[in-house]
């Protein structure tokens, strides 16, 4: 019962947490680039001032259209539920596993990207578009980075590697999970939307993926799509977090180790936020074409990671 | 329980299922106007397909046996042999699956064939196309099953014809008659290959032969059936007739032909090698896996680029024919390598995903069959909109578009998941070459799926979202009763092979049992409500996924309701400050899929042909834009035209002996005779 009680809290408070970290994310990108910046909960405003106002939907639109920010937000919420970010071994890890993790998210992204389309404009067409390419192009790098993951814990239910990897702390340094970990990263930056494949913070509608997908989107179904997309970064933090590092993950439910399994996922957040705002400081935005080069450079580290994992078994 | 279910029982079943077709065809052909033809044809077709589900449900449910043999018909070849065993029984359940829908859509989709295409013949062959196709997976001795193949791909291809007066039509019908007939020569050969000397030919005597057979003949005859039977299932690159037949035919009917028949050269590959041959060296599932992993990426490619409906849904019948495929071939080399748990979670994933792949794929195809009758296109390049005016269909073609793309909680999803599982286990094997096989595999497979959901979000998004591309789409209308409760009860179907794929996985792990390298007792594959794999690689509960995504939608949905505003304003979509928005604006079907174009350039080899007409007193003013791009068919080019040169090059060396002198010919006949008489005192001397 108590387990239930952990893994149903420790979700909620991730839906909770999510805005913050992409708040985090501005933030440290506006310092590092010497601008002032909004501060880390300038999205917890932005969503309550999006959830206050009116809804506008283009004339061309349908249902699909109305009923995508529900399914997106939803699917997401699913796919929060499986990730183990406290305590292992857990309840919910019966329900489904890495694979279904990521088909989650690919519902959500199939479900924005109709979305795009359905109002008509050529923008949503050309992000829609986009979206899926980047999409396709990342599962494999995912289904054989999670392949190399599943290779040295013996399983793909996230609770199990996690706790595998807690048991035999040699494994979390091995070639295979540091290459697996790399080729993650770079879908991370890929699903997300985030530089070097598309940039959040553009104004100009043409360079954008996600954004332009989005752009019909206003108020509450802006909100939910805008709150989903945070969850979604949060989701790969706590994959890169806990999967690949995972000390600090309660193996007991007793108070005190809760407060350390919270204390070290706060932890990893805040460095994963910080690599990715360096980063994207860092880097200049790839051309869309040469995106798929991006993508195969992970796929590759991905096949090295199965196969530096079964040379290492 | 059993006792009821004697031997008269099931005869009984198959007796109505035989006159069923046979009625209906019979009625098709002697009905009086077009109205009554239509029905007779869904009547029988209905009785049909009900009692072959209902055969199958005794014979995989209950175990009841189901075996006849009519000696006086066929005598030649021993008799008309029929039997119904587990493997048999299952692909009988998948026709029944695409064949009651189909015909109940028929009734609405066939009546504006009337005055136009000859309603009795199609109905007929419809008919028969059942019968036959139902016979094939009964048939027990080599006779029955070559004849009831060839009246299958004989009816299909009149079926394929329908629409005779298309303008591709007779092109796909000549296609698929070549290929057909160069698949069951192959077969042919295998099967004969299997005789024993003496004169029966049961499967179960064949199966004594091959005890005698060395291993070389043994992959000879496993190769020749992998290709006969590939080029009916469509595997690469035997598939080219299938995206040119399949969308000619009446689009119920290339539901049943995409949805069913392929399935059956799925059969035939696991009859030979489950059950004829026996277990073989791992290279046969290598070959499998290799051939699947092909199929699968190149089918799904192709349909990422066709703008054609129905084209796009029979490339994309090549992919998931091919992601059977890889389950198959996963199933044989684990088998050989005597995994065995690993081996029936492999073949259970596969028979799961061909049936799943029937459900969705009849869905799709109905679909697109109701944009057909409503808009007279299928071009996506000129549909849009319909959502709006056909709802209904829209609705299910989504539930099949997400179902396809391998999206929870439907059916795809957890038949691809099984699959991906299935692969992971090659982990634990130490044989040569199988890790590097299957992460291929793994990789081929997940790119596949990734741009499956990127094809068919092409195929329901510009189809059917947005404001219509031409006038038929702006006049849409939605299709009629029966049509939509055939589609209704497919989307159906899929979210309930989804959910109840904890009771139906197990089933089929059970149902394996038996046949060669699989003989002991599988570990069970469902624990409550969640799939637990043997070997513990990993579980999830479909139903569970389910619940949560319908409680979390239902939750924010309820959330936002309660908590926020309400209001709702229509406005124009943003058009950067240009008012007045046409369809011209919109993203095309070949605009959705440009980027993955230039991505696979390499493959594809787009030409482009790009004519712009400028208005003459200045070039700033432009009054037209063609432009046609065209992607490079390698198999037709560079395998199938030097094949066929080369053929007509032979021909032409052979009409030389053809000289028209009847002299000539009778010492053809004579040299013939005396060659036999040779033949026959040297084997007997």
């Amino acid at each position: 019962m108590v387990a239930w009680a952990v893994d149903a809290v420790q979700g909620l408070v991730a839906l909770v947490l999510a805005p913050g970290v992409v708040g985090l994310v501005r933030w440290l990108k506006a310092r590092l680039q010497s601008r002032r910046g909004a501060p880390p909960w300038q999205p917890y405003r932005e969503l309550r001032k999006l959830f206050a106002k009116e809804v506008v939907v283009s004339t061309n639109a349908s249902w699909l259209f109305r009923i995508a920010p529900y399914v997106v937000f939803a699917s997401t919420t699913a796919a929060t539920f499986l990730v183990p970010f406290l305590a292992v071994p857990r309840p919910l890890d019966a329900v489904g596993d890495l694979l279904v993790l990521v088909y989650l998210l690919l519902l959500a992204t199939v479900f924005l990207a109709l979305a795009g389309l359905d109002p008509g404009s050529a923008f949503g067409g050309m992000g829609s578009s986009r979206e899926m390419t980047v999409a396709a192009l990342a599962e494999p790098t995912i289904a054989l980075a999670i392949f190399a993951l599943a290779l040295s814990a013996g399983s793909t239910n996230l609770g199990q590697i996690v706790a595998r990897t807690l048991a035999d702390p040699a494994t979390a340094l091995s070639p295979g999970h540091l290459l697996a970990f790399a080729a993650l990263f770079v879908v991370m930056l890929a699903e997300n939307g985030r530089l070097p494949v598309d940039n959040p913070a553009t104004h100009l509608e043409l360079t954008m993926i996600h954004e332009a997908m989005v752009l019909e989107y206003s108020g509450r179904y802006l909100a939910l799509v805008e709150w989903a997309a945070a969850l979604k970064l949060l989701v790969f933090f706590s994959l890169l977090g806990n999967l690949f590092v995972p000390w600090g993950v309660a193996v007991a439910l007793t108070p005190g180790a809760l407060a350390v399994a919270a204390g070290s996922v706060v932890v990893k957040f805040v460095l994963l936020a910080v690599g990715i705002a360096v980063f994207e400081t860092r880097v200049a935005k790839l051309r869309l074409f040469r995106v798929p080069e991006l993508l195969s450079v992970s796929f590759v580290l991905a096949l090295l990671a199965v196969t530096s994992s079964f040379l290492a078994r | 329980m059993a006792a009821a279910l004697s031997p008269n029982l099931t005869s009984a079943v198959f007796l109505v299922m035989v006159a069923g077709y046979l009625l209906g065809a019979v009625g098709s052909l002697a009905a009086a106007s077009p109205a009554v033809t239509r029905s007779l044809t869904a009547a029988g077709a209905l009785v049909g397909a009900a009692a072959g589900l209902g055969l199958a449900g005794m014979v995989l449910v209950v175990g009841a046996p189901f075996a006849v043999t009519v000696p006086e018909l066929l005598s030649p070849g021993g008799g008309l042999a029929l039997r119904l065993d587990a493997l048999g029984a299952f692909f009988l359940l998948l026709i029944g699956v695409g064949a009651l829908p189909a015909a109940l859509y028929g009734v609405g989709y066939t009546r504006a064939y009337a005055g136009r295409y000859s309603l009795r013949w199609l109905g007929a062959m419809l008919n028969l196309f059942l019968l036959t196709m139902s016979l094939v997976v009964l048939a027990d001795n080599v006779l029955t099953f070559l004849l009831m193949w060839e009246a299958m791909s004989l009816t299909s291809y009149f079926l394929v014809m329908t629409e005779h007066d298309g303008a591709d039509t007779a092109a796909a019908g000549g296609w698929y008659l070549a290929m057909t007939h160069a698949g069951l020569a192959l077969i042919l050969t295998a099967l004969v290959m299997l005789i024993p000397p003496g004169p029966g030919s049961t499967f179960a005597e064949l199966r004594l032969t091959v005890a005698t057979l060395s291993p070389t003949t043994r992959s000879v005859v496993f190769t020749l059936a992998v290709l006969g039977f590939g080029s009916k299932a469509g595997l690469v690159p035997l598939h080219v007739w299938l995206p040119r037949a399949h969308p000619a035919a009446p689009s119920h009917v290339s539901a049943l032909m995409s949805g069913v028949m392929v399935k059956l050269g799925v059969y035939g590959v696991l009859r030979f090698a489950l059950d004829l041959l026996g277990e073989g060296p791992v290279w046969w599932g290598g070959l499998l896996i290799a051939l699947g992993a092909a199929s699968a990426l190149l089918g799904v490619l192709y349909a990422l680029m066709e703008d054609d409906l129905k084209r796009l849904l029979a490339y994309s019948t090549v992919e998931n024919v091919g992601l059977v495929f890889i389950g198959v071939g996963a199933g044989l080399l684990f088998a050989a390598l005597d995994h065995e748990a690993s081996a029936v979670l492999a073949l259970a994933a596969a028979l799961y995903h061909a049936l799943n792949h029937t459900a969705f794929k009849s869905l799709l195809f109905l679909g697109a069959g109701a944009v057909l009758h409503a808009t007279g296109n299928r071009n996506l390049n000129e549909l849009g909109g319909l959502i709006q005016r056909m709802p209904w269909t829209a609705a299910c073609f989504l539930v099949g578009a997400l179902a396809i793309g391998g999206l929870p909680p439907l059916n795809g999803f957890v038949s691809e998941w099984l699959l991906f599982q299935s692969l992971l286990p090659a982990i634990a094997s130490s044989a040569p070459l199988v890790p590097p096989l299957m992460t291929l595999a793994v990789g081929a497979l997940a790119l596949t799926a990734g741009l499956a959901a990127a094809s068919f979000v092409k195929a329901f998004g510009i189809g059917f979202l947005a404001l219509p591309r031409s006038a038929g789409a702006a006049a849409a209308h939605e299709a009629p009763a029966s049509m939509r409760v055939a589609m209704t009860a497919l989307a159906g179907l899929c979210a309930l092979f989804g959910v109840g794929a904890v009771v139906i996985v197990p089933r089929l792990a059970e149902m394996l049992r038996g046949y060669d390298g699989l003989t002991g007792q599988p570990a069970p594959l469902a624990e409550g409500l969640s799939l637990a794999l043997p070997g513990a690689f990993g579980g999830m509960s479909p139903p569970l996924v389910a619940m949560g995504l319908v409680l979390a939608v239902a939750g924010v949905w309820l959330a936002v309701r309660l908590g926020g505003d309400r209001r709702l304003r229509r406005g124009d979509t943003w058009g950067c400050g240009r008012i007045g928005q046409t369809a011209r604006m919109e993203y095309t079907s070949t605009a959705y899929a440009e980027p993955l174009r230039r991505v696979f350039a390499e493959l594809y080899r787009p030409t482009e042909d790009l004519t712009v007409d400028v208005h003459p007193e200045s070039r700033y003013f432009v009054q037209s834009i063609a432009y046609r791009s065209e992607i490079l068919p390698w198999f037709e080019r560079y395998l199938y035209t030097p094949l066929l040169r080369g053929v007509d090059a032979w021909a032409a060396r052979a009409q030389a002996i053809q000289s028209g002198s009847a002299h000539r010919y009778l010492a053809y006949l004579v040299i013939a005779l005396l060659a036999l008489l040779a033949i026959t005192l040297a084997r007997s001397g």
